[in-house]
Parts: structure tokens; C-alpha cells; sequence
């Protein structure tokens, strides 16, 4: 249950007032509690602009630079916090320009509240400045969405928007508002939702399925875990840590479920998927029961689906009734909130332990830091790389750090190797793959959780893609600090055409600015760092900082990732080099 | 289970909302799923619509469709059936020139022998309509092509179940 603050009391379930429609946007915000939202103003907006003028001191509007970073930044904020992010725009391109934003939530269960402007109702559908259909567009892309053209639908359609982009497998929702609707003056009063009558956020857990998953992994001789955001998004760290204690069965996570259980745990044996870890790969082949919790079976985890996991029963606790059988058939289907199934399930697990199994995934290990993690870490080759340059970072702050990734080699990179000792850490545009996500929501999960130290590790391809957001970090002071691992390349583009198109670098080789003074040139301190031997110093001093900080560091040109499942091959053939 | 192809009709009941259409077909184009017909219209059930969608599939591939399908949040429920779980009906109007009804005799027995009626006639056409199953129309179609037929248009499938759906169930549990 949600704790409504003295702020959000003010606004909720008051008698009624008479006011515009746009002050009754700003006021349906401030009663869910929202303390800041990113956005761009524009003709089709304004009136909600000159109202969050009017509230200035009690909502805090962030100008992002562009509004696909004003969904990534809601986005990055509700990804650490947990709570609805929120991103406005104008019509027409600022509207669609939201959409890569609002995609990316979808995939990865982001829970946003998108607001835009639209054109005055009498012009809809009159080809009238800067109008889009964003309703027609937003609909594949978005959990629900709906347009409003009178102000007395304000109050119930906003409230409802923040009940659905939260409750059950969370989303992104949009709501597009007419002008004249804005203007349009109505007895406001606001009442949070709380159903909706065609929706069941949550489907009722069975019995009988909590009772068939314990038998089933009681009876696993070589049993293992992996598990996804679903246990983030449903809280149910300490659940899974118990379920995972008590059966003492190894658990491996997908790159969105990273952090759910610190890194260091015992039983926590790595990554899965393209370029997770070598054995939770390689014994999801070999493994009798497989217990997957909050998590999808992405093509990118399982590889080739038909040699995937064959040989072992597969039991699947979800919210969302559409995943069960999506892509992985499953013997036992456990429906319902994470939480509240892996504690009840927790009863009937038979205390346990499979040291031999678990010594199974600690030689696979063994290979692989011999091959792969060992040089990634503690490299002798000159050139630096990606990998010790995480691990300096594990060392400066000691694995609590918030780390907020883009896509690529970095990304990878900073999944196997960052230190995670506190959950929700790993902030990563996982479905979608967006390049751009990381510098724009680093802003958002800085602002939401101002007490972390929030590191941004971004490849130099996607750094220039939203590099513009050194703007808003300059103009709000957000001391998000900026790791931009420099390969002048297009890094995993580059390892695909050098693996599979015979080094074929078909547009991937990069000519980059002087970062470091593009950041100076935004009044952001900065540094460079081309060797070894300027590495930790340059990390500890970009750590003690207390304001915004960049840090390039120049790797090796063309390190490639590994371990690596080649895309169409079965998770078992991983590839070690 | 079946991994062939077949009919399958697909019932959803849903809110009436502006845009559902959209939600709807979207998840059947993102599948490259050719919807053979649909219709859209009220329920039993007061502002509740309901759809009714044709496709040709596999029985694996309708039950992740539905999952998708109920996943909309103003969706209230998704069923498919099999052919012999309903009684379905599809419709169609023909268009045919007034003399033919005068100066062919066997026009009147077509019409006659399938149950086909005669909507409205004047000088220039006269319109039939006839409802049933999909045999049984495109027969009267063959039949009536030999004269010439001016307009066809046939609706989509409708279908009722044989078995009880508990939507109204559902909708009063909400309330509760
Ligand atoms: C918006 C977008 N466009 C294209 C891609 C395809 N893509 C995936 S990784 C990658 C290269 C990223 O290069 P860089 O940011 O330098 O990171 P690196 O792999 O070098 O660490 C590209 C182009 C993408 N994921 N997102
Ligand atoms: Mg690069």
C-alpha cells in the first residue's frame, strides 16, 4: 500500500474548485506525488506550462533537451525509485519524438505517465499545425493511452493513467490532451483509482500451483534459478534471497533482474544469456528443474529456442498470464505477484543444499575467468580495458553505486563485471536496446535518489546520440558522474562484422570531437584518461566529486565481448573467443 | 496439441472505447495474422461490445493471442472456439436486375429452396438476403452468378456459444 505525504493530502479529495483544466493537470500530478517531471514545452502545452510557472515551488519541471530524453529521464527515475516517472511534450514532434522513449518502457515494464498536448479538438483530424494522431501511434508501444477533449475528464483519466502504469506488470501510459481542453474551466476534485473493472493487475495466486512448484523442485537433484525484473518490480527481494538460502539452489539472473541479490551472494552464479556468464549458460542444459521467477525466456537469454533447457522441467512464477508458454513451455505455471508467491511457496520448500551441482557452475567459472574474465580484469595487453575500468569503479565505491548503462560492448561489460550490492543498481535499456538511454535516465535516477552515487557508462557511439543532456545536467546541477569507455568505434556492431562479416567495418569506425571539451564547454569538469597508470587516480577523484564529473577513457580499439551465444545457437555452444 | 491450421472464432468483450479497434488488430498485424472477418457490436450486457474475429491458425498460436489480447486493460474477456462450440451465422445481400425475376422462372426456385428473402423490390433490381452457414451462401452465390448478380457483400461471422460465458459473473464481482 502506497504512503500518501502531507503534500499529496492537500491535493486529494478536497471539496471542489472551479479551475482550468490545465491547473487541474498540474494538481492530479501533485496528489500522486509527483516531485519533479521531465519535459518540453510547445504551443499545443503551454497552458500547463503557465500553470507549472504558477507552481513552481511545489513541482519541480526539468527542460530535458530533447523529449526522447524526457521519457528516458521519467524512465530512469522510476527504474531506481520504483515510483511513476512522468514526461510531457507539445503535439505533433514532440509527441512522437517521446515514442522511442515510451517503447522502451513498455518492453522493460516501466512504469511512466506521458502527457502531451494535442491540437484543439475542433481541429482533429484536419491535417491542423503540429498535429499527430499520438493516440494511433502510442498504441502498440504503450499499456494504455487515451485522449481527452474536455477538461471534466481530467481528474478520473489521469488518475487512472498512474493506477495502470503502476499496478500489476507496470507500463508506460500516455494521455494526450486537447488545447481546449486546457483552457476549459470545470468543478475540479481528484480520486485516486483504484480498479478498473476490466483489468486485473494481478491474477489470483493458486494454491495448488504454489503446492505442484514445491513438489517439483523438491524432487530436483540439479535445480537452478534464474530469475528477471520481476522480482524488482514486485519487491520480492528478500523472498527470493530466503527461497534461494534455504534450497541452496544456484540462481542466475537476465540483465534486467541484475542486483535483486548482491553479486557477492554465494549462490549467485552470474548472468544468462548472449553475453552472460559462461556456466548458468552452459547448465541451463544440463539442469533438471528450471525455475524461472519474473522473467520472459528473451530470445536474448535462451538462444536457439528448440535446444533450450530440453531436458529440464521448467517452472515459471509470473504476473502476467500472457508470458506462461510465450516462448518456453512450462510444467508448472505459478500466476500471481512475486512477492507473495515465493513466500508462500518458501513453506514448502524442503531445506536443502546441492554442493556438488553448485561446484558444477564454480569450475565452468573456473574456464571462464581463465579465458575471458581474468584479461578483461587484469589485462596485460597495453591498451586498456573496458573491464578494468569497471573494476576500478567496483573498488571507489564499493559496489553501491547506481549503475546506468547505454547499449553495446560497455554495456555487456558493465553487467558482467559491476559490483551490486544493493537492488535496484543496474539501470540498462534491456528489450529495446536503445542507444541514448543511459546520460538521460542517469538524470532521472540521480534526481529520485539524490543519496546515491549514480555512474553513467556509456559507449561513444550512443553518448552522441543524447549528448545534448549535459545541458539539463549543467542548468539543474544533477551530479550524475559521466563514464564515456571510448573505442571510437561502434563497438559490438564492429565484434558482429568482425566475427560474422569477415571485419567488414561497414560504418562503425568513428571519428570523435574532444569530448572532454564539449563537456568543459557545458562548465561540466572533466577528464581524460589514456593509461593505466592514470586510471584509478581518475576514477577516485571523479567519485569524490560532488558535482556533475565526465571521465573518457580511451580503450583498446577492438576488444571484443565474451563470452558470446552467436545469435540462432543454442545456449550451450557459448563461445569463449 | 494441434499444430495445424484451423478456424478458430475469437470472442472478446470489451469496453466501448474509442481506439480498442486499433489496440486489437495491432496485435494480430504484429503476428502477420490475416483476420478473415470481424465484426464489432453491443453485447448482452449494457456498454459492453463485443468482438467477433475469424482467423485461420494454430491452436499454440490462438492461446497466446488471446493472452495478448486479454492483457489490454479495457478488455474484459477473450474466448476462442472450435466450429462445433457455437452456432454461427454469416449474412449477405445480393443485388440482381428486376426482370430476371420476372422472365427467369428458376430465379424464384433458387430463392425459394434457400431459404433466401426477398428485401426489396423495384423496377430496376431487386435486393436478396440470405443468412446462414458459409456453404450454404457461396452455393447461392454459384447459383445466381449464372444470371448476373449486380452487388455481393457478405458480413462477417457472428457466433454464440453453446457453452455459458460468466462475463455478467465478472463484471458484479468488480463491484463487490
Ligand atoms: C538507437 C540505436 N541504433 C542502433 C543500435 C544498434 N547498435 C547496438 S550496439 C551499437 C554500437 C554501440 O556503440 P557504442 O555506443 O560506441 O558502444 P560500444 O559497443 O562501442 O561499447 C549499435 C550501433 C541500437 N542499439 N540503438
Ligand atoms: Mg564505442
Amino acid at each position: 500500500m502506497e504512503t500518501l505525504t502531507a503534500k499529496q493530502k492537500q491535493y486529494l479529495e478536497q471539496p471542489k474548485v472551479r479551475i482550468s483544466g490545465s491547473e487541474a493537470i498540474v494538481r492530479c500530478l501533485l496528489a500522486e506525488g509527483v516531485e519533479v517531471l521531465y519535459g518540453y514545452p510547445g504551443g499545443a502545452i503551454m497552458p500547463v506550462y503557465d500553470e507549472l510557472y504558477k507552481y513552481e515551488g511545489e513541482i519541480n519541471h526539468v527542460l530535458t533537451r530533447h523529449e526522447q530524453c524526457a521519457a528516458h529521464a521519467a524512465q530512469g527515475y522510476a527504474r531506481i525509485s520504483g515510483k511513476v516517472g512522468v514526461a510531457m511534450a507539445t503535439s505533433g514532434p514532440g509527441a512522437t519524438n517521446l515514442i522511442t522513449g515510451i517503447a522502451d518502457a513498455q518492453i522493460d515494464s516501466t512504469p511512466i505517465v506521458c502527457i502531451t498536448g494535442q491540437v484543439p479538438s475542433h481541429l482533429l483530424g484536419s491535417d491542423a499545425f503540429q498535429e499527430t494522431d499520438i493516440v494511433g501511434i502510442s498504441t502498440p508501444v504503450t499499456k494504455w493511452n487515451h485522449q481527452i477533449t474536455k477538461a471534466s475528464q481530467i481528474p478520473e483519466i489521469i488518475a487512472r493513467a498512474f493506477y495502470l502504469a503502476r499496478s500489476g506488470r507496470p507500463g508506460p501510459v500516455l494521455i494526450d490532451i486537447t488545447k481546449d481542453a486546457q483552457f476549459e474551466e470545470f468543478d475540479f476534485q481528484y480520486k485516486k483509482c483504484t480498479g478498473v473493472r476490466s483489468y486485473v493487475p494481478v491474477p489470483e495466486l493458486k494454491k495448488s500451483t504454489i503446492v505442484a512448484a514445491a513438489e517439483v523442485i523438491n524432487s530436483a537433484k540439479k535445480p537452478m534459478i534464474v530469475w528477471g525484473q520481476g522480482v524488482i518490480l514486485g519487491k520480492a527481494e528478500q523472498e527470493l534471497k530466503a527461497v534461494i538460502e534455504k534450497t541452496g539452489i544456484p540462481a542466475a539472473w537476465t540483465i534486467l533482474g541484475a542486483s535483486a541479490i548482491p553479486t557477492s551472494h554465494p549462490l549467485n552464479v552470474g548472468m544468462v544469456g548472449m553475453h552472460g556468464n559462461y556456466a548458468p549458460n552452459v547448465l541451463t542444459n544440463e539442469c533438471d528443474v528450471l525455475i524461472a521467477i519474473g522473467m520472459r525466456f528473451d530470445d536474448r537469454v535462451t538462444g536457439k529456442l528448440d535446444e533450450y533447457a530440453t531436458q529440464a522441467k521448467i517452472v515459471h512464477f509470473e504476473i502476467d498470464p500472457s508470458e506462461i508458454d510465450k516462448n518456453v513451455k512450462s510444467d508448472v505455471a505459478v500466476l500471481g505477484d512475486a512477492k507473495d508467491s515465493l513466500s508462500k511457496v518458501l513453506a514448502l520448500l524442503n531445506t536443502n543444499s546441492h554442493p556438488e551441482w553448485l561446484q558444477k557452475f564454480n569450475d565452468l567459472y573456473d574456464i571462464e575467468y581463465n579465458k575471458v574474465i581474468k584479461n578483461d580484469l587484469d589485462p596485460t595487453s597495453q591498451g586498456l580495458t573496458m573491464g578494468e575500468v569497471l573494476k576500478e569503479i567496483n573498488v571507489q565505491t564499493k559496489g553501491e553505486a547506481a549503475i546506468v548503462t547505454d547499449v553495446g560492448q560497455h554495456q555487456m561489460i558493465a553487467c558482467r563485471y559491476a559490483d551490486f550490492n544493493v537492488s535496484k543498481s543496474n539501470i540498462t535499456s534491456g528489450g529495446l536496446g536503445t542507444m541514448g538511454f543511459a546520460l538521460p535516465a542517469a538524470i532521472g535516477a540521480k534526481m529520485a535518489a539524490p543519496e546515491r552515487e549514480v555512474v553513467a557508462i556509456i559507449g561513444d557511439g550512443g553518448y552522441q546520440m543524447t549528448i545534448q543532456e549535459l545541458g539539463t545536467i549543467f542548468q539543474n546541477k544533477v551530479p550524475v558522474k559521466i563514464v564515456v569507455l571510448n573505442n571510437e568505434f561502434l563497438g559490438m556492431v564492429r565484434q558482429w562484422q568482425q566475427l560474422f562479416f569477415d571485419k567488414r567495418y561497414a560504418s562503425t569506425e568513428m571519428v570523435n570531437p574532444n569530448f572532454v571539451a564539449i563537456a568543459q564547454g557545458y562548465y561540466i569538469e572533466a577528464k581524460k584518461v589514456t593509461e593505466r597508470k592514470d586510471l584509478a587516480s581518475a576514477v577516485k577523484e571523479m567519485i569524490a566529486s560532488d558535482e556533475p564529473y565526465f571521465l573518457e577513457v580511451c580503450v583498446e580499439k577492438e576488444n571484443n565481448v565474451f563470452p558470446m551465444v552467436p545469435s540462432g545457437a543454442s545456449v550451450s555452444d557459448i563461445r569463449l573467443e | 496439441m494441434a499444430t495445424e491450421q484451423q478456424l478458430y472464432t475469437i470472442s472478446i468483450y470489451t469496453e466501448n472505447n474509442i481506439g480498442l479497434l486499433n489496440r486489437i488488430s495491432a496485435i494480430f498485424q504484429r503476428r502477420r495474422i490475416n483476420i478473415e472477418s470481424l465484426n464489432i457490436s453491443v453485447s448482452e450486457i449494457e456498454g459492453v461490445s463485443r468482438f467477433t474475429i475469424l482467423v485461420n491458425m494454430t491452436e499454440v498460436n490462438v492461446k497466446k493471442i488471446l493472452g495478448q489480447i486479454e492483457k489490454q486493460v479495457e478488455v474484459i474477456k477473450a474466448y476462442y472456439h472450435e466450429d462445433d462450440e457455437t452456432i454461427f451465422q454469416e449474412s449477405c445481400l445480393f443485388k440482381i436486375k428486376s426482370d430476371l425475376l420476372f422472365e427467369e422462372r428458376q430465379i424464384q426456385n433458387i430463392i425459394k429452396e434457400s431459404n433466401a428473402r426477398i428485401v426489396t423490390v423495384n423496377k430496376a433490381f431487386f435486393v436478396l438476403e440470405k443468412s446462414g452457414r458459409r456453404s450454404e451462401i457461396e452455393l447461392l452465390h454459384r447459383e445466381l452468378s449464372v444470371f448476373g448478380i449486380m452487388q455481393f457483400v457478405r458480413s462477417a461471422r457472428i457466433a454464440v456459444t453453446k457453452d455459458e460465458l460468466k462475463i455478467t459473473k465478472m463484471l458484479n464481482a468488480f463491484k463487490n
